[in-house]
């Protein structure tokens, strides 16, 4: 229950590979593996051969207009709606027709898109849903301990609705309880969407710390200037199709995606 | 209170801690059972005295008043266990009746001269509520993928075909006849069971309800209960929590169907017959009112809007065409109808009375005569609804 041991702090290592070249550097083998992914919603061609890689320690983000398929890409891995073709690998192991409460157990976190809290719980309640899975107590204990640390805001109103917070503190809700579950992967999809300026930036500090203390983060956004501020590599996505990948620092120059994205 | 050693920079931590061990430890309800038992014993006890007062000795007497109650016992069952589909996994079950006929059938093949069976009426209880589980499940497995209102066609369609099954099966059902001459309970001590002695049937009724509320309680603080409330909330985050949510709502729907196995048991033992017609859409339809008006999701609260609806439309009605009868109003004009309130049988407006409730407890307490805590707090602001909880934490 030592904090010390509930924080490892293992620095994502700053690339050197950041000037050299466009080619995301990423050796060993990825925590995250998608190939040729296709998802349907009946007959629309939604994610249209999707391959993405995350390894273990990093921020991805994931960028891409209203519709462009991120959350879909999302759901696909955390097994709600399963591809109809192609594979996804957690830690090399195949994943794709796995339902989504197993992947849970697994190591997949997913904080879906509009927050989704259970709002005639309590706030300590949804924390204790985050660790359905989980038996072993004391870790459990260490995790509320770890969630109140990153967000003291939910300390001071773990006995309160959860629908009665406020619209930062439901995000921040909906990122503690995916922490519950301890998962080696946690997906966001857009954290920011709907929060004050201020908010955000805390928002995103956040999950910098999360990040900082060893999970590896699939971040999904529409604010693309925070997002390549705090992830290492970035994949833009383009009507279901991933049209760039590259590191957030040469994404942040590249010309199309700052027209696109960036605001010129 | 404030801890020895604590430092206090460390305390909120360690009451936040200590707070979610607490709820923890809450969750066997050691207290509940026992308030459960000692409860259900006063109002058993209770209830025959206060028949004899006036005015209700007017209306009946004792022995007729605990038929009556033992009759509303089954339909205190069936409220019981539909609320854990409805109230507590959130899923609407148009067809609730089905079970009752599954359970009612299973007892008159265990214990009628049509089958020559004679098995005994306890281990029949046991027996009634596993086959409607079985079928609960059957049911649930193939439907329970379906989202809400496809739930509740099928469920309907469900309710619909069993009794029609019964009906038209008449080599192993006699059809419209139904089966009768079921046999009744035997018990030593208690005595016969029988037509001119409600106060066994009434006395048993009693006691399966104890038994089931005490384990309908366990059920919801359990773990089980605390993912049917998630998947109540929002089906897809409880999947994110690892809640496997067909197996978790296939649960809800065998342990509803069991109960109302349970009361289909019961009710043909003292009935002694089954056909049926008694097993409609009506039934489905007022368990489910029944739910609704008590306030869905509260166990107890359920089983007591369960009884005053029993005795509102068996007891109250009567009493509402005797006392419109008694008075002897002249007829007067509303428009261009006449309403001689001596000649109206109100029994025969029933469900027109049940609609007009339920319109009623929509508009204006929405959340049923006894809501749960949680549905309550959902309506308070929140400064109470936190400050009742912290109460509960420091509990």
């Amino acid at each position: 229950m030592s904090e010390a041991a509930a924080l490892p702090a293992p620095e994502p290592a700053l690339d050197p590979a950041l000037t050299v070249g466009p080619a995301p550097a990423t050796a060993g083998r990825p925590l995250l593996r998608l190939s040729d992914v296709h998802v349907y919603y009946g007959h629309i061609h939604a994610l249209q051969g999707i391959s993405l890689e995350v390894h273990p320690g990093e921020i991805v983000t994931l960028l891409g207009a209203n519709g462009a398929g991120k959350t879909t890409t999302l759901k696909a891995i955390s097994g709600l709606h399963h591809p109809r073709q192609g594979s996804i690998e957690l830690d090399g192991q195949e994943i794709t027709r796995v339902p989504a409460h197993a992947l849970v157990r697994r190591g997949i976190g997913h904080a879906p898109e509009g927050r989704r809290i259970f709002g005639r719980m309590t706030v300590l309640e949804n924390l204790q849903m985050g660790a359905y899975t989980r038996s072993d107590r004391a870790a459990v204990d260490a995790d509320y301990e770890r969630v109140f640390t990153l967000f003291p805001r939910l300390q001071e109103r773990r006995s309160q609705l959860a629908g009665s917070l406020s619209g930062g503190e439901q995000q921040m809700l909906a990122i503690g309880r995916a922490l519950m579950t301890q998962p080696k992967l946690l997906l966001l999809d857009e954290p920011s969407m709907g929060l004050a300026p201020i908010l955000v930036e805390q928002i995103f500090q956040i999950i910098h710390d999360i990040n900082r203390q060893g999970t590896t983060i699939l971040l999904v956004e529409q604010n693309a200037l925070m997002a390549l501020g705090v992830a290492r590599r970035g994949y833009i996505l383009q009507t279901g199709q991933i049209v760039l990948a590259d590191e957030s620092a040469a994404l942040a120059q590249n010309d199309e995606v700052r027209k696109a994205y960036l605001g010129g | 209170m404030i801890g020895k050693a604590s430092p206090p920079a460390a305390n909120p931590l360690r009451r936040t801690l200590r707070a979610i061990r607490d709820l923890a430890s809450r969750l066997p309800q050691r207290h509940q059972s026992l308030t459960v038992i000692v409860g259900m014993a006063f109002v058993t006890a209770i209830l025959p005295l206060v028949v004899l007062a006036p005015p209700l000795n007017g209306f009946g007497r004792q022995n007729d008043w605990l038929d009556g109650f033992a009759n509303a016992g089954v339909f205190v069952l069936l409220a019981m266990g539909l609320n854990v589909v409805v109230g507590l996994a959130g899923l609407l079950d148009l067809g609730y009746a089905a079970f009752f006929a599954i359970g009612a059938y299973t007892y008159a093949y265990g214990a009628s001269p049509f089958s020559g069976l004679d098995v005994p009426f306890w281990p029949m209880l046991l027996v009634g509520a596993a086959v409607a589980m079985v079928f609960g499940l059957l049911l649930g497995a193939p439907t329970l993928r379906l989202r809400g209102d496809y739930l509740a066609i099928v469920t309907l369609g469900f309710g619909e075909i069993v009794p029609v099954v019964f009906l038209n099966a008449d080599t192993y059902t006699r059809g419209t006849n139904g089966i009768s001459g079921v046999y009744q309970p035997v018990l030593p001590i208690v005595g016969n069971f029988g037509f001119g002695n409600p106060m066994p049937y009434y006395l048993t009724m009693a006691a399966i309800i104890a038994v089931a509320m005490i384990l309908l309680y366990r059920l919801q603080d359990s773990r089980l209960g605390r993912a049917w409330m998630a998947i109540r909330e929002d089906e897809l985050a409880a999947a994110s929590m690892g809640i496997n949510t067909v197996t978790t709502k296939l649960l809800a729907f065998a342990i509803g169907a069991s109960t109302s196995g349970l009361g289909g048991v019961f009710y043909a033992s003292k009935l002694s017959v089954v056909s049926p017609d008694q097993f409609g859409f009506v039934i489905s339809f007022t368990v489910l009112a029944m739910v609704v008006l008590g306030g869905m999701g509260n166990i107890w609260g359920v089983a007591v809007g369960a009884f005053v609806i029993y005795e509102l439309q068996s007891q109250g009605l009567k009493q509402l065409n005797s006392f419109f009868g008694g008075l002897g109003l002249p007829p007067f004009h509303l428009g261009p109808l006449t309403v001689d309130l001596t000649s109206i049988n109100f029994l025969e407006y029933q469900f027109l009375l049940y609609g007009l409730a339920l319109v009623g407890m929509m508009l204006l307490r929405p959340e049923g005569l006894f809501p749960s805590r949680r549905r309550r707090a959902e309506l308070r602001d929140e400064a109470d609804a936190g400050a009742a909880n912290e109460e509960l934490v420091q509990a």
